[in-house]
């Protein structure tokens, strides 16, 4: 009891992060062992160096989530914040962001979201690179739906759509992003949370088109298709696949569970982004 | 103000400048992408942005990002580009953003006839979106009410924070015709209620006496959420029956509440008509001729001309009705408002005069129905 007395601490006030989320809200919804956690607490760490900077006002920034696990992250930060529709995140951040050039975008979204129905908004606003940071969280799964295929599921893999196995080839989001003049490609991991901070942190000071994928852990619904049965056995599995590489190549970036998974900066560029050219230079 | 003489997309585009326009997003599609050329000229003057998107599907959800980031936003588009918007359509009701809808109708269904109109579409205006809603829908029948009408749209919009459609057809589009367009300062600008309340006390959906909460956006430390899931006055989701209801209710009762400012309609010929006209839009051009041949022939005949086509003011139709005997529904489709109509005056005789034409019902088939029944 006194132990109990002892640890309560006020509402909000536990975590120097705490200031970044709607605390009456948490916990979040995400599974034990799931890697969108990690991942968020890196992010928030990134934003809190950008904002002690006086790079980033939080009174600017916006996350923006279509829907899925990871869209659910837009009512767990306290940042203007928009749950939107599935696939649309990018479309409407694109909008928010031409009409008050001032916010700093943030779209998250699972793969099957952001690379699946999402796909072809991704592409238009990669083309024009506007001005988002675009973070997609690769868990291999459609894992808020109850098992299906995704975009990224490894082949052969049972899902409850392809109960035969997958008969398709993963989505190599990485490569597909290289055929346009973007400003920033990576590819992160949840196993690697430091390193994950470091791409956001670049990245938030950047402008134009900027995309992360965060290949990730979802035990409970991927973890047990692949016969997992436990979280601690699929980050271990994650783990022993994803290789960090300084300078990856684009030809290295495919999304290959069974050889393993290069994770790194593949494309850093500093082009004007989409706003500065409609504004003649202005930002 | 000044004198004009042009078409009715043109109309919509001035008008929308007038009221306030700073975010287009849209895709070509015809009859509509010239509203859109216009404004990729003239809006970056008025300090806006004019973007083609890679589709409707993102149009719709550009609009209502930009609307939460403080823009007045439109989107512009006909029959296949509406269906595609249905699901965006439905995100801006549940999160109350105010955004105008410029639905130019062709002939369908699927591709159909792009450079040609029918009326068909009126329900797709309605109900195009899964869910209960109300969303108000205007119909203009020249191009002087293509503009006015356009600025009652943004007004309606920004003031019920609700998304407003447009309704105008092919033929509409490209009919010349001259017309008053007022300036700013010289017509009616509303904007949407700001919060008064700080930011710890401020909650996005909760509505003040007259049903409809004030709307703080990005950028100004409101930390609003915009939520698609089924939401309290904070925004939070709850899964619930009474938060569904209240939400619900406060959706639908906002625009009821305020019907005055949403239904609006127009007679001719109505005092001590023995029979009545109903009818809307480009129809009604034709129906006012028709109400004015029977007239010469001694047949006392009105008309009513809907403005506003959803919602109706039920109790307001069934007044101006009251006296005739019989009621001809004037269409340009397989016959749609007429089930309304019959609806609301269930006691009357209620006539459907449906006649599908790729520009406009001529006369002389709507006299031909309307004389089999007098």
């Amino acid at each position: 009891m006194a132990l109990i007395e002892k640890t309560k601490v006020e509402l909000g006030k536990a975590h120097p992060l705490d200031k970044y989320l709607r605390i009456e809200r948490i916990p979040t919804l995400w599974c034990p062992g799931c890697g969108l956690g990690v991942s968020l607490a890196a992010l928030l760490k990134a934003i809190d160096r950008r904002v002690k900077e006086g790079v980033l006002d939080p009174k600017k920034i916006v996350f923006v989530t279509g829907i899925g696990c990871t869209a659910r992250t837009s009512f767990y930060v306290g940042f203007d914040a928009a749950h939107t529709l599935h696939g649309r995140a990018v479309a409407f951040a694109t909008g928010a962001k031409l009409a008050n050039p001032k916010l700093e975008l943030i779209v998250l979204g699972g793969d099957g979201d952001i690379a699946g129905i999402g796909g072809n908004h991704l592409i238009h606003a990669a083309r024009r690179n506007m001005d988002l940071l675009v973070i997609m969280n690769t868990n291999f799964i459609y894992a808020m739906t109850g098992g299906q295929l995704a975009p990224t599921t490894p082949p052969g893999l049972y899902t409850t759509t392809t109960p035969q196995g997958s008969r398709e080839k993963p989505m190599n989001v990485i490569k597909l992003l290289a055929a346009f003049e973007v400003n920033y490609v990576a590819r992160g991991s949840s196993i690697y949370p430091q390193l994950l901070e470091q791409y956001y942190y670049k990245a938030l000071g950047m402008r134009g088109f900027r995309f992360i994928e965060v290949v990730s852990t979802c035990p409970e619904v991927f973890g047990r298709h692949i016969g997992y049965r436990d979280p601690v056995t699929l980050y271990d599995e994650l783990k022993k696949r994803v290789k960090v590489k300084t300078k990856p190549s684009i030809e290295e970036s495919s999304l290959d569970w069974d050889r393993g998974i290069i994770i790194g900066e593949y494309i850093v560029n500093d082009y004007p982004g989409y706003i500065e050219l409609i504004m003649g230079g202005k930002k | 103000m000044k004198r004009v003489y042009t078409h009715g997309n043109r109309a919509i585009a001035e008008a929308a400048l007038v009221a306030g326009l700073k975010f287009y997003a849209g895709y070509p599609i015809t009859p509509t992408s010239d509203i859109m050329e216009y404004l990729a000229e003239k809006l970056p003057e008025y300090g806006g942005v004019m973007m083609q998107f890679e589709d409707e599907l993102a149009s719709i959800n550009a609009i209502v990002g930009a609307s939460w980031a403080g823009a007045k936003a439109m989107t512009a588009t006909s029959g296949p580009g509406f269906s595609l918007m249905a699901e965006g359509l439905g995100l801006a009701v549940i999160t109350e953003t105010p955004i105008v809808i410029a639905y130019v109708m062709r002939a369908g269904p699927s591709t159909g006839v792009p450079t040609k109109s029918t009326q068909a579409d009126i329900y797709q205006a309605r109900f195009v979106s899964h869910g209960d809603y109300i969303i108000p829908v205007l119909a203009p029948w020249s191009v002087q009410e293509a503009f006015d009408l356009t600025i009652k749209a943004f007004n309606i919009a920004e003031y019920l924070r609700t998304p407003v459609i447009l309704l105008s057809d092919a033929t509409l589009a490209h009919l010349w015709e001259s017309a008053v367009f007022r300036d700013r300062g010289e017509v009616e600008i509303i904007d949407r209620k700001k919060p008064k309340v700080p930011p710890e006390k401020y909650k996005p959906y909760e509505p003040e006496e007259d049903g409809i909460a004030p709307m703080a956006v990005f950028g100004e430390g409101y930390k609003v959420l915009v939520e698609s899931l089924t939401h309290d006055e904070r925004g939070f989701y709850i899964q619930d029956t009474m938060v569904q209801r209240r939400m619900v209710q406060r959706i639908v009762g906002k625009i009821i509440k305020n019907i005055d400012r949403v239904f609006e309609y127009e007679t001719h010929y109505m005092d001590n008509a023995r029979h009545a006209i109903v009818s809307y839009g480009t129809s009604a051009r034709s129906s006012l001729a028709v109400v004015r041949d029977l007239r010469e022939k001694g047949i006392d005949i009105g008309m009513v001309r809907l403005k506003t086509i959803w919602p109706i003011d039920e109790g307001s139709l069934r007044k101006t009705l009251s006296g005739v005997e019989k009621i001809f529904v004037v269409e340009n489709n397989m016959g749609k408002l007429v089930w309304d109509i019959q609806r609301i005056m269930h006691d009357k005789e209620v006539i459907p005069v449906s006649i599908i034409d790729l520009d406009l019902p001529s006369p002389n088939e709507i006299l031909e129905v309307i004389n089999e029944w007098l």
